[in-house]
Parts: structure tokens; sequence; C-alpha cells
């Protein structure tokens, strides 16, 4: 199993929820969060004086998937989020060591 | 009633004082500029009143819009507010109430031509002492275009760009408006036609509900609130607690608003049917309020707050065009059926995906239709002469809007882009949020 987390442009959201839905991803966490990368931060002016902004609102998504789906979930969000300008994310993937349905007590990839 | 005179009177020689001393021989008595002091007076008072709309309109849409477009939904209201000022200085009043100067008599009146204000210090000698001052006349008539242009924000919110909306707001105050206004209150062809429009219904709100509808089509619906198959996503307000305050603040400014209407005090009659008014105003408002409420809570299980609101509003509106001759229970029925009006209109704009984002279409529009029509039960009018002009506002109005909007829309764009829609106004027009959590990181 892997852990699929992505940040992506807020606006990016809705599209990439209903392209994982399509490829059968059943659940994802969401978080609205702020941070900076290549896209450091702009300026913005209030009553005169300019101030920095450091960290940028994006998106933060959990998506929990089966090895087998690992590849085509990160390929599917890369495409969906991707406008080719700056900001447009990253996506890291880590291996995934153990899943619970707390419902049910089911584990690993019958708990995703 | 007897009162009510010797109150009159006092204040009458209070603020006579000035006068008398001049000319003490013949000091003027009550008959003759007692009437030209009280009517003043009532457009000052009921002038602020009316002013306070605009707080009303700002804070009913800042409470109805999401937070991140709430710095932006202020800024068109201060922005629109004080265009219309200045508009209905430089063009509108004269174009609304042309006198003898019309271009086209009883259709256009002169454009360019500017308000004057009395001289300082006018004595009774000087003053046409049969109505009122040109200064409270001429801003009692301006509070009255700058609700109109509030109507439109509040229907266009969380999508439209700040300076399209506000080159269109200086159309509808500057010239639209004005036109149609004069067809009755300017003394024109309606007017002669026996429509009857006392505070607005029809002249204010439908017409500021015309041209929110136009915008509302040639904008289209925010991003997100229908499906593809017509499903409708609601879009919840980022503050019910000011979209309440920005109700009650409306319904006082309405006192001005009807109120002010009856356009004279000077007499025992006068003030008694400006009182005769307020009572009514806030019956009807009360009875929308109920209406919507009840109708909510049969219809969807829970009463709902923003429609009790609007039902209010629409109860307002729908008093609007004869708010002197109902009883009570009259007052009571009418505003009623505005609130209904409301509960069944609202679901209906979402049907034809129209996307209203506080309801100024179905209180303002459709409520004005309906107290227009309204005036036929107590009032004197013919229901052919009534739906004479509820069309000739609508068709006016909606088709000039239309080619306002679209001729905006080819020359600089209308519409946010689809990242600023989401990542809201404020940020990506203003720079500026309204409710900074994290700014400084």
């Amino acid at each position: 199993m892997k852990l699929v987390i992505a940040t992506i442009k807020p606006f990016k959201l809705e599209e990439v929820r209903e392209a994982l839905t399509d490829l059968g991803v059943s659940g994802m966490m969401v978080t609205e969060i702020k941070g900076f990368g290549a896209q450091s931060g702009h300026t913005e002016v209030y009553r005169g004086a300019e101030y920095a902004v450091n960290f940028v609102p994006k998106i933060k998504l959990e998506i929990a998937v089966a090895d087998a789906i690992a590849d085509d979930v990160v390929e599917t969000v890369a495409k969906t989020a991707r406008t080719g300008k700056i900001g447009d994310g990253k996506i890291f993937v880590l291996e995934l060591q153990h899943a619970m349905r707390v419902r049910t007590g089911d584990v690993n990839e019958s708990a995703l | 009633m007897k009162r009510v005179t010797q109150i009159a009177l006092g204040a009458a020689a209070l603020a006579a004082l000035p006068q008398m001393g001049l000319a003490q021989d013949t000091a003027p008595g009550f008959d003759e500029i007692g009437p030209y002091i009280m009517t003043t007076l009532l457009f000052c008072m009921a002038g602020f009143l009316v002013f306070f709309m605009a707080a009303g309109f700002a804070m009913l849409e800042g409470g109805l819009v999401r937070s991140k477009n709430v710095t932006m939904q202020m800024t068109k209201n201060i922005g629109l507010y004080s265009l219309a000022a200045i508009m209905y200085w430089l063009i509108g009043f004269n174009l609304m109430y042309p006198g003898d100067s019309w271009i086209m008599p009883g259709w256009v009146g002169p454009f360019f031509s500017t308000t004057v204000l009395d001289p300082v210090g006018v004595g009774a000698a000087d003053a046409a002492l049969g109505y009122a001052s040109i200064g409270s006349d001429f801003f009692f008539q301006l509070v009255f275009v700058a609700a109109t242009a509030s109507i439109v924000s509040g229907a266009l919110a969380e999508r439209i760009k700040l300076w399209p909306f506000l080159i269109f707001v200086i159309v509808l105050t500057g010239v639209m408006y004005p036109i149609s206004g004069s067809w009755q209150w300017g003394g024109g062809w309606l007017a002669e036609a026996g429509f009857s429009d006392f505070a607005g219904s029809t002249v204010v709100h439908s017409v500021g509900g015309w041209a929110a509808l136009a915008g509302a089509i040639v904008l289209g619906p925010r991003l997100g609130k229908y499906d593809k198959d017509g499903k409708v996503n609601p879009i919840p307000g980022s503050n019910l607690a000011l979209a309440t305050l920005g109700t009650f603040i409306l319904w006082l400014g309405w006192f001005g608003f009807n109120g002010g209407s009856q356009l004279a005090m000077g007499t025992v009659g006068d003030v008694s049917d400006v009182s005769r008014i307020f009572a009514n105003t806030n019956m009807a408002a009360a009875a929308g309020a109920v209406t919507a409420l009840i109708l909510t809570q049969v219809m969807y299980k829970k009463p709902d707050l923003t429609m009790t609101l609007n039902g209010a509003l629409a109860g307002l509106v729908s008093i609007t065009a004869e708010p002197l001759a109902p009883t009570l229970f009259g007052a009571l029925w009418i505003g009623a059926v505005g609130g209904v009006i409301v509960v069944f209109t609202v679901p209906m704009l979402d049907r034809f995906k129209i996307d209203d984002v506080v309801g100024a279409i179905p209180v303002h529009l459709f409520a004005g239709i309906w107290g227009t029509i309204a005036v036929i039960f107590y009032g004197d009018a013919s229901i052919a002469t009534q739906l004479m002009g509820i069309i000739a506002y609508g068709v006016f109005t909606f088709v000039v809007s239309l080619v306002v909007w679209f001729a905006i829309k080819a020359a600089m764009g209308i519409r946010v882009d689809e990242e600023t829609e989401i990542n809201g106004l404020d940020m990506a027009e203003l720079g500026m949020e309204a409710y900074p959590e994290f700014s400084k990181g």
C-alpha cells in the first residue's frame, strides 16, 4: 500500500476529486494548508504599506491506495492539477505499513 | 390630533425665528412657512434613514457571501453608493425631475444639467415655499437611486469584477434610473396615464431587480452552484448575524423610504398620513417574515433564517407601492403574499440556473411586481394601468441593462477567472482579506 500526499492549487480540488473517483479511489483526506515551494509568495499592499505573503494557500490531499493503482493515482493527480504555471504543487509517495477500518476491524487493502 | 398641531406649530416657530427677526412687522405665520419647513425636515430625516439602507444592504450582502469575498462586497457597496451620489448630481436629478425642461415631453428630460442648491441663507420671502428646499429634495431622491444600485450588487456577488460593476452603476444611476423614474415621479407619461407607485415598488425596486436579472443572466452562475445534471448546491453565507443586522437596518430605513414619500409634512393630515405609513410598513415586513418562517418550516421541516430575512424584505417591497391607503390588516396580507412569493421564487430561479446570491431578484423584482399590482385593492388605480407601468419599466430596464452588460463584457470582461473565483475575490482582486488569520505567517 502507498500513501500519496499531494499539494495542489485550491481551485483544482473538485477536478482532482472527480478524476480520482473515476479511477476507483474510494476516499481521501483534504486539508486547507499554507506553505511555500518554488512559488515563494508575493507582496500585497494594505493601507499603503507593502507586506510579504510568504505562504500561499494550497490544498493537501492524503490518499491511501493499493500498490496496483498507486502509479495511476499519482499520474491522475499530476495531470488534473497541472496548469503549467508556477505553484501547481508537489506529490509525495510513502510506503504505507498498516491500515485498519475502525468500524469492522478489517486490515490493509480491504480497509482502504 | 390637537396635540400634533401644537407640536408642529412649536417646531415651526423655532425654526422660523431668524426670519421673524428680520421682518418683525409681518412675521410669516405657520400656514405660510410651516409646510416648507416641515417638509424639508421630513426629507432630511427620511433621507438619513434611507441613506442608512446602504449600510443595511452592505451588511446583508456581507453576511450572505463567503468570507473570501467580503472585502470585495464592501468595496462594491461603498463604491456604488458614492458613485450614485455623484452621478445623481451630475445628470440624474434634473433628468428625473425635468420640470419644464423635457427634451421629449413625458419621456426624456435634460441631459448634463447638474443640480444647483438654494442660495445660502435664503429668506422666507425668497424661497419657493410651495414644497421643500432643493438640498433636502435632492438628497432624499439620491438615496433612493443608491438603493437601486445596491440591489444589483447583491445578486451579482462573488463573481463579477469590481470596475465593470461600477461602470454599470454609473450608467444605471446617472441615466437609466433617472429616465425611467421621470416617467412616473417626474410627471411623465406614466404619471399622466394614472400609474400609481407611491414609494417605488416598481420605480426603484423592480428597476434594480430587472437590472440584476439581466446581469445575472449575462454573468452566469457561480462555479459549483449548479451541477451538470441540474442539481442545486447551496453556498452558505459567512455570517448570518451580519445578514440579520442588515435586514433590520433595511427595515428601519424603509420607514424613511415610504414615510418620506408622503412628500409633505406641513399639515395635520400629512403628519398623520406619515405615521399611518410607518405602521403599515412595519406590519407588511412583519407579515412577510412570519409567512416565510412558517412556510419554510412546513415545506422543509426546518425554518430557514435567510429565507425569513428575505420574507421581511419582500413584505417591505410589497407595501412600498401603496403604504398609505391600506388598513393594518391590508398591510398584513399584502406583506404576507410578498413572503409567499420569496419562498416559492427563490427555488424557481435556481431551476433556471439564475444564480442570485442574496435573493435580490425575488425580493425586489417579483415582490415589487406584486406590490404594484396590489395597489388596486386599496389605492386609486386600475389593473390595466398598473400592468402597463410594470411592463414599461421591465422592458426598458431589462433591455437597456442587457445591452450595457454585453457592451461592458465585450469591452473589458465582467467575470473573474476560475482560479480567482475559487480563491476568493478578496485576495485575488484586492489583496486584502476581510478576516485575516494567518497573513503574516
